[in-house]
This record gives structure tokens, C-alpha cells and sequence, in this order.
């Protein structure tokens, strides 16, 4: 029977893969696309338990809702930075921004 | 095993196999799109877990427009090999793969050591009337701000894609 | 707890087998060429121009600034969808508190149309 650790170790696999691809990928729009990865881990957890452990209220839901809402806008400021930096350096490699490095 | 079972390790297998597509593939277009798949895959779950607003949601603005917008910034920015943009470090790829693994590893022992209380009650029935009220009740603050958020998000952002000196 | 959305299983199922089965009865009742295409056949479609440029060119930005645009109103939906379900019960400080809501996120728009986001040269 499936039950709440299942869905919590599907969560924390999502979560490494993310963690790998944040931690390897050089393309800049790779890592933010690892970074939606462990977002999406992070939600699955929410609401994994919100069902198995709390399920009287939906809080746990009402978060996860949260949560998307600011992934939203985190990738869209997130996206026009690397556009903006793209401008400047022409370049989405995260070795070529290198203009706080000493 | 039961249906709902396979069903659950069906949509499993197809998440987390999207995901390594993710960060497996070289070619960062059909990463992105492999990115959806697993959006699509994490929506399955959440209808699984009886969150189907949730799953709805997840489709509508994951699937939907946080895609679209990566893969238009992916067009925006793409001046080299298609087959080559997505490259690893060369030697970060073995600490980021250690440290995964590590987390993985850790969170999973910790998780499967864990003894979790059990609820006996079930999801309310009319779980988008729940969210409603909670939503413009107790966290009507919360909600507020996060329209405060997206405005700050959409401006920011419009200001850094367009750039500052091109005004006219 | 399945039943529940078990249509929308079998609608799914439906809607893949659909396509795969158009298209295996296309391959099934085609003529079967003896030999290889050869080079003449695989070029452009005689009204077509050979492509110039590589396809993998750069796109204008004003892509980006119409997701961005849309990624906001698509979260919108996300907050109106409970509060029109549950419209009735909620009563007017709700309906305020939606249109400030609303009202917030049309600044966004607002702004987006004067710096010229949504015009397309």
C-alpha cells in the first residue's frame, strides 16, 4: 500500500536530482530549471502530508499554493536577470559571470 | 498491489525519469521539455493525493506558463550549439552528484526512520470552498502580498529583459 | 478514491490511443516505396525557398515580455478560481479584498503597456 513515505521519497529523489542539476549544469537557465525541480519537491511533501497527517484543514495545500505563486515570479526575475546578463556578456555560461570575482 | 498502487508507480517512474532527463540532457531545449513532462507528472500525483485544484494549478501555471516562459528565454539567449548548451562542469559534475546523492541518501534515512502520525479524518470535501475560506480569511494578508509580489516580480523583470538603456 | 478521476484516466487513455491509431492505420494503408527516397524527392516543396541561416537564430524579447505578462494573470487565476466558487458565502470584505487583488496586478499591466511591453515594432 502506497502511503505518506512513498510520496516522501519520490519528494527527496526530485529533490536530488534538482540539487545535482543546480550544483553541475553551467547553462544558467539549466540550473533555474533545477531549481522549479526542487520547488516542485518541495510541493509534492506539502501536500503528501497535508493529506496523510493534517488532513482536517487544506493548510498544507493553501502553502503549496504559496509556494507556486513565488516560484512564479522567482523564475520570471530569475529568467530577465539571465536575459540582462545575456546582454552584457553574451553568454549563459555561469563560468563567464565572473564580475563579482577577485 | 492494487490499482491505485500502480498507478502510483507508474506516475513515479515517469516524474523522476522526466527529471533526470532534465538535468541528463545536452541539448537544453529537450530539457526543458522533459521539464514538462515532469510538471505533468507531479500534477498526476497531486490528483493522486486527492489535491485535485491543486493538480489543476499545477498544470495551469507550471505546465503552462513557467514553461512557455523558459523556452522563450531559451530562445532569447541561445547563440551556440543547440547540442552543447547544456553542458556540465567538468569537475563539479562528481562533487554536485556526491552532495545529491548525500542529501538524497540522508533525507531518505531520516524519512524512513521517522515513526508519522497518522490522521484519521479525511480532506475536507469541498476542498476549493476550504481554500477560499482560509484564503480570504486567516491568510488574507498573505494573499495580498503575494499580489504585491507579482507586481514587484512583473515590473522588475520587465525592466531587466527590456534594459535599462534602450528606452526611447 | 481513484473513481474519482478515473475518467479523466480513461479520457487520457483515449486521447493517446487516438492519435497513435490515425497514424498506425496511415502507415498500414500507405503505398510502400521499393527503394530509398533519393535526393530529388527530400528538397524543400517546390514552393518553398532553401532556408537561410541557421534555424537555431535568436528571437525578438518581446516573447519573454508577452509570457511574463501572461505568467502573471495566469497566477490571477489561481487566487480567483476558490474565491468565484465560493462567491456567495464570502460576501463583500472578500469581494474588496479580490478587487484589491485585482487592482494590484493591473498596475503590472498597466505598467507593462506603457514601456511598451505589448507593442510589437
Amino acid at each position: 500500500m502506497i502511503d505518506l513515505t512513498a510520496y516522501l521519497l519520490l519528494g527527496t529523489v526530485l529533490f536530488g536530482i534538482g540539487v545535482y542539476g543546480v550544483l553541475s549544469k553551467r547553462n544558467a537557465v539549466g540550473v533555474l530549471m533545477s531549481v522549479e525541480l526542487m520547488l516542485n519537491a518541495v510541493n509534492i511533501n506539502f501536500i503528501a502530508v497535508n493529506k496523510f497527517v493534517a488532513s482536517s484543514q487544506v493548510i498544507g495545500q493553501l502553502f503549496a499554493i504559496f509556494i507556486i505563486v513565488v516560484a512564479a515570479a522567482e523564475v520570471a526575475v530569475g529568467l530577465a536577470l539571465i536575459l540582462a546578463i545575456f546582454r552584457q556578456k553574451k553568454s549563459v555560461d555561469l563560468n563567464d559571470f565572473n564580475l563579482l570575482k577577485w | 498491489m492494487n490499482l491505485s498502487d500502480l498507478v502510483f508507480i507508474v506516475t513515479a517512474l515517469i516524474t523522476v525519469t522526466a527529471a533526470v532527463g532534465v538535468v541528463g540532457f545536452k541539448n537544453i531545449v529537450h530539457s526543458a521539455l522533459s521539464l514538462v513532462l515532469s510538471f505533468l507528472g507531479v500534477a498526476a500525483l497531486y490528483f493522486q493525493l486527492q489535491a485535485g485544484f491543486l493538480g489543476l494549478v499545477q498544470i495551469l501555471v507550471y505546465a503552462g506558463a513557467v514553461s512557455v516562459l523558459i523556452i522563450f528565454a531559451i530562445m532569447l539567449v541561445m547563440d551556440k550549439d543547440p547540442d552543447e548548451s547544456n553542458r556540465s562542469h567538468a569537475k563539479q559534475k562528481y562533487w554536485g552528484g556526491l552532495i545529491a546523492l548525500l542529501v538524497t541518501l540522508g533525507l531518505g534515512a531520516a524519512i524512513g526512520s521517522t515513526i508519522w502520525p497518522q490522521s484519521s479524518g479525511s480532506l475536507p470535501e469541498d476542498s476549493v470552498g476550504a481554500l477560499a475560506t482560509l484564503l480570504l480569511g486567516d491568510y488574507v494578508v498573505a494573499f495580498e502580498v503575494a499580489a504585491l509580489l507579482l507586481l514587484v516580480a512583473v515590473v522588475g523583470a520587465i525592466i531587466l529583459a527590456k534594459g535599462a538603456g534602450e528606452h526611447d | 478514491m481513484l473513481s474519482d478521476y478515473s475518467t479523466i484516466g480513461i479520457f487520457l487513455m483515449l486521447t493517446l490511443a487516438f492519435p497513435l491509431a490515425a497514424m498506425g492505420m496511415a502507415w498500414a494503408v500507405r503505398p510502400k516505396p521499393k527503394c530509398k527516397p533519393d535526393d530529388e524527392k527530400l528538397l524543400p516543396y517546390e514552393c518553398g525557398v532553401d532556408t537561410i541561416g541557421r534555424t537555431w537564430s535568436r528571437f525578438k524579447v518581446n516573447y519573454f515580455l508577452y509570457a511574463l505578462v501572461f505568467l502573471a494573470f495566469d497566477v490571477e487565476t489561481i487566487f480567483l478560481f476558490p474565491w468565484a466558487v465560493k462567491f456567495s458565502q464570502l460576501g463583500l470584505f472578500a469581494f474588496v479584498e479580490m478587487l484589491l487583488f485585482i487592482g494590484i496586478l493591473l498596475i503590472g499591466l498597466w505598467y507593462a503597456w506603457k514601456e511598451g511591453a505589448l507593442e510589437w515594432h
